[in-house]
């Protein structure tokens, strides 16, 4: 009999180490013969920590089980789920990127290739730098740490560029709130991304790269320093990369906890040993990023997702999505939902489905009033944009953005003034300081929301003309989007920030 | 506790990161763990080491939250703030664990048991609201638990 219980964060934020531990001792004092196999999580955050149970009849799912309930699980009185790939949140999805996620022991090499790893780096090795910038062209892929911009483009700068010693730096700082499906994909296949990161080296010539970790994920941290030194020990990594002759090695990077070091040229500055301060652009970092080099920033799931593209071919991709917006999405659904976690489905589904049908509504029971879509910077999506299909141009006509796809649900007991108001004290605290829209304008937003708060409905005026300053004078999306959460929330929620506070006193 | 390095402790820490590109931050990271914060002595030594002014190392430190310039209490525990934890009612939840400790955000309390600091996500949004004690995360947080957590600390 085989067990699976996830080793994600978020399986062991709700007890999965204590389920684990319950399950080795009963296994011992019973005289069960069974072997338990941390896994990365299934996504189905909802019923972690979820137990799933093989004795021959494929994957049993069992969920959420407590260290107390181990007992009675192993002794056949608890109900199963089904099986846990027929489970419809899970049997919904697509995974492609996420394929192994929750299948494998994350750091099992040999778990890794029996389910397709390396095939992609195998290929790209018999391949030149240019075929493979074409395949991920073809592909289609588009950055998914939030500008959307096509990956194989921005390689084929890199490949270009000449110089002597080039970078590839995954930016895995992932700071958005309701964002999580970076650190899931390093907590639960860790070799994917290494794997991605070793192909954007053989397409543009890098043979060094970095991945800037934030802090916050000390369990990534360690997850993926121990399969950057078993993948290095196996020769996937280092002078001699699958015994092809070529180079590729790679280190992890803390962050040190400034939300802005998610934007590229601010991580490469503190990559450096700087102050995490924003660089204008140009120069871009695919010609002069860390250290002054050519370098690729590409967010964690970008290059993630760059092996299977490889295994299965960029035609097999590009198949899915809608329009410009090809391939699939892990969609992050979190905050006050009855099945929140992670669910990876081509671009397309209207956001009210996956909110209602997907998620189930609110966590609380009561009416879903707004969704906030990409992280701090994103706006709130009242339901009246529930049938936005998901995809980066139909998001951009609605007025918000995708960011890196998560969703933040809120019941309809929010106060979406606060919120509005929360958007400008973030920007405030994690500003870099650079420039003074961003810098000044959201400790005045603050104010202003809050002589709103107060009555003064005449101030929503100049709120207005203060997110117009910040969106237009400011040099990165920090300041530059603070005002779609604000606007938004406004635009959507207008009787909130109309003096009513002060007409019922 | 912590012990308080000497220069000579921090000249050796130091050695371990200097053929890396771009040192500053390991060793600033390593100096936390090794010592609970980052002592004012030792920027004159990083600075020299790494050939910058020590205006600029300061300036490092000052920029990132996660480096401290005195010692934290015994345990640290960071509460989540950010929009899904607050979606599930987290600014609630610490205010009152911030009244049951009697410390305010960043403060210690009396005894030097526990200081609370905010958070702005831990990848938990999918089980708001959340926490991170010495390093370990705790997701769907009740009062209840938050409150049976900080007082099993020593
Ligand atoms: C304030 C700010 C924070 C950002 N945070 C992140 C982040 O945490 N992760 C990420 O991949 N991209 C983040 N970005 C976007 C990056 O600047 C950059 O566009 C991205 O890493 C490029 O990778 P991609 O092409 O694979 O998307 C952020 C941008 C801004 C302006
Ligand atoms: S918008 Fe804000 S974070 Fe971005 S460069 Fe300007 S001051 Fe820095
Ligand atoms: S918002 Fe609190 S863990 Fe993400």
């Amino acid at each position: 009999m085989k067990i699976y219980v996830s080793r994600d964060s978020a399986a062991k934020a709700l007890g999965a180490d204590e389920v684990a531990e319950a399950l080795t001792a009963e296994i011992d004092a019973s005289g069960i013969r069974g072997e338990i196999i941390r896994t990365g999580s299934r996504g189905m955050v909802w019923l972690e920590p979820l137990v799933e149970i093989d004795a021959g009849q494929g994957r049993m799912a069992y969920g959420p089980i407590s260290a107390d309930d181990v007992p009675a699980l192993l002794g056949g009185r608890i109900d199963s789920l089904g099986l846990t790939e027929e489970i419809p949140f899970f049997a919904r999805q697509t995974r492609l990127t996420f394929a192994r996620c929750g299948v494998t022991d994350p750091l099992s090499l040999s778990d890794y290739e029996t389910h397709g790893g390396l095939v992609g780096l195998r290929r790209a090795l018999v391949m030149s730098g240019e075929e493979i910038v074409d395949e991920v062209k073809v592909s289609g892929l588009r950055g998914r740490g939030g500008a959307g911009f096509p990956t194989g483009i921005k390689w084929d700068t890199v490949r270009l560029a000449r110089a002597a010693q080039k970078y590839i730096v995954c930016n895995a700082d992932e700071g958005d709130s309701g964002t999580f499906a970076d650190r899931m994909i390093m907590e639960g296949d860790p070799y994917t991304l290494i794997e991605g990161m070793a192909i954007a080296g053989l397409a543009t010539g890098a043979t060094r790269g970095y991945v800037y970790l934030r802090s916050e994920y000390p369990d990534a941290i360690a997850v993926m320093e121990e399969a950057v030194k078993r993948a290095r020990a196996a020769g996937i990594l280092g002078a001699d990369v699958l015994g092809s002759g070529r180079t590729f090695d790679m280190e992890i990077r803390s962050g040190a906890g400034a939300y802005v070091c998610g934007e590229e040229t601010s991580l490469l500055n503190s990559l450096e040993g700087k102050r995490g301060v924003v660089r204008s652009k140009p120069p871009l970092p695919a010609l002069e990023g860390f250290l002054g080099r050519p370098t690729v920033v590409n967010n964690v799931i970008s290059l993630a997702t760059v092996p299977v593209i490889f295994e299965k071919g960029a035609d097999f991709y590009a198949a899915f999505g809608l329009g410009r917006s090809k391939g699939t999405i892990p969609v992050q659904i979190a905050g006050n939902v009855a099945r929140g976690g992670l669910f990876e489905t081509a671009f397309g589904m209207p956001l009210g489905e996956l909110v209602e049908e997907v998620a189930g509504g609110t966590a609380s029971g009561r009416a879903v009033k707004a969704v906030q879509i990409g992280g701090p910077l994103g706006a709130y999506f009242a339901r009246d944009k529930f049938d936005t299909p998901f995809g980066y141009e139909d998001f951009d006509g609605q007025g918000g953005l995708i960011g890196h796809a998560g969703l933040v649900v809120f019941d309809d007991s929010a106060d979406m003034l606060k919120m509005a108001r929360f958007a400008m004290e973030f920007c405030a605290v994690e500003s870099c300081g650079k420039c003074t829209p961003c810098r000044i304008g959201a400790v005045r937003g603050v104010e202003t929301l809050d002589r709103i708060a107060a009555g003064d409905s005449a101030a929503v005026e100049v709120l207005t003309d203060l997110c117009e300053v910040m969106k237009d004078g400011s040099l990165c999306a920090l300041g530059g989007f603070t005002p779609y959460p604000v606007m938004s929330a406004l635009q959507a929620f207008p009787e909130e920030f109309a003096g009513v506070k002060e007409a019922a006193e | 506790m912590h012990p308080q390095p000497s220069a000579e402790d921090i000249r050796e820490l130091l050695g371990r990161h200097l053929h890396l590109e771009g040192p500053l931050l390991p060793i600033l990271h390593d100096i936390q763990n090794s010592f609970g914060f980052v002592p004012q002595t030792a920027v004159p030594v990083i600075a020299e080491a790494l050939n910058l002014s020590v205006a600029e190392v300061t300036g490092v430190i000052g920029f990132y939250h996660d480096f401290r310039k005195a010692p934290a209490g015994r345990h640290v525990l960071k509460l989540c703030r950010a929009e899904a934890c607050q979606s599930m009612g987290s600014e609630v939840l610490a205010a009152r664990i911030l009244s049951l400790l009697g410390v305010d955000w960043h403060g210690t309390t009396t005894d030097g048991r526990i200081t609370v600091e905010p958070v702005y996500c831990l990848g938990l949004c999918a089980c708001a609201p959340a926490a991170m004690l010495d390093g370990r995360v705790h997701g769907a947080l009740t009062e209840a638990r938050a409150q049976r957590l900080v007082e099993a600390l020593a």
